[in-house]
């Protein structure tokens, strides 16, 4: 019989409130080998780990358990508090008060009754708990980004920087991403390829950074640590060593149909092409689905034309197995398909685009070169709306829950530029609230309305109907002077809400990290460890975490940057000592575990048995610790009950079963 | 049976095997056991007849680890254990020498009481569908063989045997029933007759272990009953959670891997249907992963090792 | 047991460490209440939950055992919650066919995200139960009175 400690928290009034903790107490004190209970205010404060510290010596205990908050708040706390007082930490156990009971109960005799029973089960577990020694395992000094976008660019150089190399692998044929797609950025009206090139370059160049565009991760195994990665390099049909970037292909190239993905689909591209040109690497792919050459055989001409001999039809997709110690989710974002707004008449309107869209239009070397003109007749819009939270803040399942948080600021930018640069174009924007928390944001939005005269209206509009002469009728409404309007414009621009990029939640499964409804990935916690995935060895830059603007892509990169570089400083890790462990005693050999394990854990060897005095060669599941993460998948498929968990046994939950139905 | 004992003698002489592992008469006409035979003389107390129910694979583990080939006679059913243990890795095939025989349904010693036939001395084995003529006693008395035969051959899986260094003998048909008709019949009682009618079956059971003991698919060298691995009592017999739970963490535990040998209703002393706890599992299998006949090979997915991430949410179609 | 107005079920939830348990952490810290009739145990995964567990709540005098995971595709480890989806399936069934009503028995995917829908699922769970009243014990399948 074990000597059990009980150390109740009142966690301030959040326990204590609504569970009699005096009384958890008193019942502890009944429970079989309970040596010692009581409570104090926190717990997990230093006067209450020095309570639980004095507790340990004086009267020698065995087992801990603390009654107090979610396991996942102070679980650590509590086993680094019993290890410093010579108690191995696997003999802490939480009864889960607060999450669990306090806060979800109103009445205090049921809340205090189910409280003691989750005293009870912890009590009985504890009974069960064994030390358990954390292992080792080596840490791979190499960091894999996914996403070359200012958010993995940005993770990338500050890891590169503190001296651990890295990897980006980027999808398109160019790192850059959307911020390269932008022409200006607020609230400082700085022209985005400006300051964006530089770092692509600065990547590019840097000795500790490696980038394979045209590149997806196709598979990952391991952990933290150790993780190994397939990426899938896409055949290029250009030999990297050999182009020169000079661009005769493009030239060249006879194939003008498809329509370019950097240009939004707003204008087309040759079939070899370089999607722009501070494009990293400056070398073109082509596109298989339009090349003349890989799709008939006939052409090659732009083979014919290189040069530097750099043309190969021949290549195909490699696939790359390199490891690494920590893994980034930089995947960023696209902005949603607007098929289910008909309304806006974004399908049957040319003259409604989407801001990103607007973005290329504006950009010097976009399909209009950058001068703002209607993209059914050319001709310059006099009247333009813009409509805000298109698929934002939507309450049905046509749109996102949430604020996509950037559009607010990117449509005052837009209203600014085109005031600013063709004064005699009227601007209205339609907006359900402007919403400008950042640094110098609202000054910005203020200019907007104040020095370039933006016409902003309060309320939603209903319809967009496109007339015959060309022109759009905005049927909106002014919630402010409480009357419908109706206004006749030129070009309309949506504020499209933004949603993760469509491969989030394919990589996410790849990783095993949480994601949420919206495909966002989860923080390990949404407020002190925001840039860290539940899932051990893997951190979120930019987008993949949620909709935020440069600055704070580029301020969460560093964040990541530096998480990344403090796991990949340490030589070793500590492992979850909760592994599987095979009984040979037990153990049949079926190989049903093997069948079972995610981790390719468990391995058979024939060896000699002694059971009870006969020896003989037994074929015995051996799980490698190193591998095992301690799922217990392998223990329900042992028929024996061979193949145990350690810390999470058989024997441990039942006598929680057992406790919670006494 | 006569040239089952000529190859065996044959295998046993050339040395090819060391033993044979068959049937002998047991202490009545209508219960042969399983038995190992060492020389070509013991060979005189080799039976195969229509009582050689008894399903020979299990002993294979044993025999796996003797010197030398084992000879064994396995009957089509039997087979699928056989493979189903080879895919568990707890028999050796290099050690096995398995001469498929062929089986016309096997016949239910305790059956024949209920028929008003006792005192057994001897009988002749007619195919089924015919009339099997037992002699007592008391004189002759006949029974169609349908009547006495045991339940598992009413829905046989088929005649062919899975696995086999060669075949001898003749097979017939005799299917005649639906396999899941009973278990059926339960799924449509309410919870509290279904209750009930589990209740009064398991009630008569004395815990002799003899379905564990004879089960192809419960070949644990330890059984998890036997060990304290899943008791929070220090020692099993403190608790009456096996006891209770016996049958159907038993079944759970041959779930996927149980071939429907049978087995466990025909040697049951109370006569406990407890072929209905696996049978369930294997109609909830073939009707929600796809149709699966454990042991039929050796590389098919196991329904319980396996999954697709489109299955059937529990709870689903349980109305 | 006679069914009082007072009577209380006793119900276990299984729920795993990764998205159901945080899912239950979440509903507590967003105040979202349910019965506390239910009592949660911790599981690395929902293929941790070995059938044997769930029989032996029952035994004991369980009246209700739900078993809470992440997502089909979002398990932590992969592919647990997909075999704990297939023995849970078999067993349920079985548990039907023994005469403990469907009701009795579920498994519900909750992500960590989920605070919501742990307590509505809860909420929804311990009506149902109650609706059924006592569960008859399991332990008393080989022992007719």
């Amino acid at each position: 019989m074990k000597r059990i400690g009980v150390f109740v928290c009142h966690c301030g009034s959040n326990i204590a409130a609504t569970v009699d903790v005096k009384k958890v107490v008193e019942m502890a004190l009944l429970e079989q080998g309970v040596v010692h209970a009581e409570d104090y205010p926190y717990m997990c404060s230093e006067a209450g780990q020095q309570r639980i510290a004095e507790a340990i010596r004086e009267k020698q205990l065995e087992g801990i358990v603390v009654c107090s908050c979610s396991p996942r708040m102070h679980e650590a706390t509590f086993r680094k508090c019993a290890e410093r007082n010579g108690l191995n930490p696997y003999l802490v156990e939480i009864a889960n008060v607060r999450e669990h009971c306090s806060w979800i109960h109103k009445d205090m005799q049921e809340a205090t009754q189910k409280a003691v029973i989750l005293m009870r089960a912890a009590v009985a577990k504890v009974h069960l708990n064994t030390p358990l020694q954390a292992g080792e395992s080596a840490v791979t000094k190499r960091a894999l980004v996914i996403g070359g976008g200012i958010a993995g660019i940005q993770t990338a150089l500050d890891i590169a920087d503190a001296g651990y190399p890295v990897d980006i692998v980027e999808k398109e044929p160019s790192i850059g991403g959307r911020m390269s797609q932008l022409d200006k950025t607020f609230p400082t009206l700085d022209c985005s390829a400006c300051i964006l090139t530089p770092k692509m370059v600065e990547a590019a160049a840097h000795e500790n950074i490696t980038i394979h565009t045209w590149s997806e991760v196709e598979k990952v195994s391991g952990f933290v640590g150790s993780f190994t990665v397939e990426i899938r390099k896409k055949a290029r049909y250009v030999n990297m060593d050999k182009c020169t970037g000079c661009g005769i292909c493009q030239e060249k190239c006879p194939s003008k149909k498809p329509l370019s993905e950097f240009n939004r689909g707003l204008n087309t591209r040759t079939a070899i092409y370089t999607p722009f040109a501070q494009a990293i690497p400056n070398v073109p792919v082509i596109d298989p689905n339009a090349c003349i050459k890989l799709k008939t055989g006939k052409c090659g001409i732009c083979e014919k034309f290189c040069q530097a001999g750099a043309i190969d039809y021949t290549q195909k997709d490699e696939i790359l197995t390199q490891q690494y110690g920590a893994i980034v989710v930089a995947t960023g974002f696209d902005t949603i398909k607007l098929d289910k707004y008909g309304e806006y008449a974004y399908n049957e309107s040319k003259d409604v685009i989407t801001s990103l869209e607007l973005e290329r239009i504006m950009n010097a070397a976009g399909p209009t070169k950058g001068h703002l003109e209607r993209l059914s007749d050319g001709k310059a819009p006099k009247e333009i709306v813009f409509i805000q939270c298109v698929g934002s803040r939507c309450s049905d399942d046509r749109g996102k829950p949430y604020c996509s948080k950037i559009c607010c600021m990117y449509t005052a930018k837009h209203a600014m530029l085109i005031r600013d640069k063709y004064p005699d174009t009227n601007v209205t924007v339609f907006y359900i609230d402007v919403r400008t928390p950042g640094k110098n944001f609202d000054e910005f939005y203020r200019r907007a309305v104040e020095d370039y005269g933006v016409n902003y209206v309060k309320g939603q509009v209903g319809k967009v109907a496109p007339q015959p002469d060309g022109s759009l009728l905005v049927h909106g409404v002014d919630l402010l002077e409480n009357k419908q309007i109706l206004k006749k414009a030129d070009m309309v621009v949506l504020a499209t809400a933004i949603e993760p990029n469509p491969d989030a939640r394919k990589i996410a499964t790849m990783l095993t990290a949480s994601i949420d409804t919206n495909n966002f990935l989860t923080e390990a916690h949404p407020k002190l460890r925001p840039v860290e995935s539940p899932t051990a060895g893997v951190f979120l830059s930019g987008v993949a975490q949620g909709p935020k603007d440069i600055p704070e892509t580029v301020a969460q990169a560093g964040a990541a940057a530096v998480k990344v570089i403090g796991l990949l400083a340490k030589d070793k890790l500590k492992t979850n000592p909760c592994t599987a462990k095979a009984d040979e005693l037990r153990c049949n050999g079926c190989s049903q575990c093997a069948n079972v394990c995610p981790y390719g854990a468990i391995s058979y060897e024939t060896r000699q048995v002694n059971d009870h005095g006969i020896r003989e060669d037994r074929r015995i599941a051996v799980v490698n610790s190193a591998l095992c993460q301690g799922c217990g998948a392998c223990t329900v498929t042992c028929p024996s009950g061979a193949m145990d968990l350690q810390g999470f046994s058989n024997r441990q939950i039942i006598a929680e079963v057992d406790a919670i139905c006494r | 049976m006569q040239e089952l004992i000529v190859k065996a003698r044959q295998l046993l002489e050339s040395g090819e095997v060391s033993r044979v592992l068959g049937w002998k008469k047991g202490e009545f006409e209508y219960d042969p056991e399983p038995a190992f035979f060492e020389t070509a003389e013991s060979l005189d107390g080799f039976v195969y007849n229509g009582f050689c129910g008894a399903n020979l694979s299990k002993y294979m583990i044993e025999a796996g680890k003797k010197e030398g080939k084992t000879l064994v006679f396995l009957k089509p059913c039997d087979s699928y254990s056989y493979n189903q243990l080879l895919r568990e890795h707890r028999v050796d095939r290099e050690k096995a020498y398995i001469i498929g025989v062929g089986c016309k349904g096997k016949l239910s010693g305790n059956k024949l009481p209920f028929e008003g036939i006792l005192k057994v001395t001897g009988a002749d084995y007619p195919d089924a569908q015919q009339t099997l003529t037992v002699q007592t006693l008391y004189g002759t008395e006949t029974v169609a063989y349908q009547d006495a035969m045991l339940e598992r051959c009413h829905v046989c899986k088929g005649k062919e045997h899975v696995v086999y260094d060669e075949l001898l003998g003749e097979s017939c048909d005799t299917v005649d029933a639906d396999r899941f008709a009973e278990v059926e019949r339960i799924e449509a009682m309410s919870p509290a007759e279904k209750f009930a009618f589990f209740q009064e079956e398991l009630s008569k059971c004395i815990r002799c272990n003899a379905c564990r003991n004879v089960c192809p698919a419960c070949s644990c060298r330890k059984c998890v009953f036997d060990s304290t691995a899943f008791d929070s009592a220090q020692k099993a017999n403190t608790t009456p959670f096996e006891e209770k739970m016996f049958h159907i963490i038993r079944a759970f535990h041959v779930a996927g891997r149980c071939t429907d040998c049978g087995e466990c209703s025909r040697v049951c002393p109370q006569g406990i249907p407890l072929h209905l706890f696996n049978r369930k599992f294997i109609k909830d299998i073939n009707a929600l992963y796809g149709e699966y006949q454990a042991g039929s090979d050796l590389e098919s997915k196991a329904p319980l090792t396996s999954f697709t991430t489109d299955d059937a949410e529990p709870g689903v179609g349980r109305g | 047991m006679p069914v009082t107005e007072n009577w209380k079920p006793t119900i276990v939830a299984f729920c795993c460490n990764w998205c159901s348990y945080a899912g239950a952490d979440l509903a507590g810290s967003s105040r979202l209440a349910y019965p506390a009739d239910v009592k949660i145990i911790k599981v690395p995964c929902s293929c941790r939950v070995n059938p044997m567990f769930v029989l032996r709540a029952f035994e004991k005098g369980a009246d209700g055992v739900i078993l809470c995971g992440c997502h089909p595709g979002d398990c932590h480890y992969s592919t647990g919650n997909y075999y704990a989806r297939r023995r849970m399936t078999l067993l349920f069934s079985m548990l039907d066919y023994l005469g403990i009503e469907d009701g009795r028995t579920r498994v519900e995917w909750v992500s960590a995200a989920e605070g919501v829908k742990f307590s509505e699922t809860m909420n929804s769970f311990v009506e149902t139960v109650r609706a059924l009243g006592p569960s008859v014990r399991l332990g008393d399948l080989r022992c007719k009175n």
